[in-house]
């Protein structure tokens, strides 16, 4: 295979693997016939190409490399020995990450609709639950992989790859199942953890948590109860209410969040 | 970018000049993200968007003609503060293409 990094990027894309390939797209001064250097960049691999400077490179390197894992594509600048602040340099940063992880513990109706609306929005989705009479392929066509299992094993499988962009939904509404699933959860570094259920449930799972060890920085990450306010009803707009608000939480933007605001989750 | 891989890798293959354009950076409400991309190659086969269809005539002409100069810039379009371009968006907003030959 031919190392050229036009190469190596298109067959990094098409195995999925993360990628981030950065392009100096207008320069000043010294640095004036940089434009059109090129390096690509991956996780535990050595960057391939430069952009002149290997000190710039190696800021560059650091800096695409968090922007991978968030998943963004944006322009940067830089002196042209890599100084943050100066802008001698303006390099394009274009991520392509390996689609976001949701996973879904809790095999019921609202699981089907979230699970739909997470495929829509380019979520590979995992559905979860310890019972085999729920969690079957028949109720959940849409799923990527369905397992079988309780929390542990679930994050025993997953649990290490989880990160910003990912979701876990916890939709099981008993306390035997949502409490590991949350502690679990917690230990890793996925970006969103929703759990379901009504104001007087959360109540008492959160006093549950407490019991188990979960601290105020535990209890703060957690959506709960999940979504946004939008006096949602069925499964599917309970689904739409829970993507926004993992919409919302990555853009930054301000929602009514229902575990913010107070009174009954539905209208009676 | 991904949307249009297999054509541009075919492309190169079979010996074309290629361009390539990629919406770097928006102002205002751009249709597409940072990342959309389109290629043309020398026999002038488009693939790709970078707008809502707003720009990519304009787009085609860059291309062939950085097809042709081995050139490398960036490209505005919309209503920024010179008004450079006549061709603009119908959303209002302003996007940032940079253009190159594929040869890397």
């Amino acid at each position: 295979m031919s190392d050229a990094i036009f190469d190596v990027w298109v067959e990094a894309i098409k195995a999925a693997e993360p990628v981030c390939l950065v392009t100096v797209v207008k320069a000043e001064g010294s640095a004036a016939d940089s434009v059109g250097n090129k390096l690509l960049v991956r996780p535990s691999k050595p960057a391939l190409g430069t952009l002149g400077h290997a000190e710039l490179d190696r800021v560059v390197e650091r800096d695409a490399l968090a922007e991978l894992e968030v998943g963004r594509s944006g322009v940067r600048n830089y002196g042209a020995e890599g100084q943050q602040r100066e802008d001698d340099l303006t390099v394009f940063v274009e991520s392509q990450a390996p689609p976001p992880r949701m996973i879904i513990f809790g095999a019921v109706d609202f699981t089907a609709a979230l699970a739909s609306t997470a495929k829509l929005l380019g979520y590979r989705v995992v559905v979860a639950d310890a019972r085999p009479v729920f969690a079957t392929r028949k109720r959940f066509p849409m799923a990527d992989e369905l397992r079988v299992k309780w929390p542990d094993d679930v994050f025993d499988e997953f649990g290490e790859d989880l990160g910003p962009r990912d979701a876990v939904a916890i939709l099981t509404h008993d306390n035997k199942f949502d409490v590991p699933a949350v502690v679990r959860a917690l230990e890793t570094r996925v970006g969103y953890i929703g759990v379901m259920g009504s104001r007087k449930t959360h109540e008492g799972r959160t006093k549950r948590l407490r019991e188990v060890g979960v601290d105020d920085a535990g209890l703060d990450r957690l959506r709960s109860p999940l979504g946004i306010d939008i006096g949602g009803r069925t499964p599917e707009e309970t689904a739409i209410s829970i993507c926004a608000e993992i919409i919302a939480l990555r853009s930054g933007r301000k929602v009514s969040a229902l575990r913010d605001t107070e009174g009954p989750i539905h209208e009676r | 970018m991904k949307d249009i891989l297999d054509e541009v890798a075919g492309w190169r293959k079979a010996g074309k000049q290629v361009a390539i354009a990629r919406v770097v950076d928006t102002d205002g409400s751009g249709p597409r993200e940072p990342g959309a991309a389109m290629a043309v190659n020398e026999d002038g086969e488009v693939i790709g968007s970078v707008s809502g269809g707003c720009v990519e005539g304009a787009v085609v002409e860059e291309a062939l003609d950085i097809i042709s100069s081995r050139d490398r810039r960036m490209v505005t379009f919309g209503y920024s503060d010179d008004e450079a371009y006549a061709v603009g968006l119908t959303c209002g907003g302003t996007i940032h293409l940079y253009i190159e030959p594929l040869d890397w």
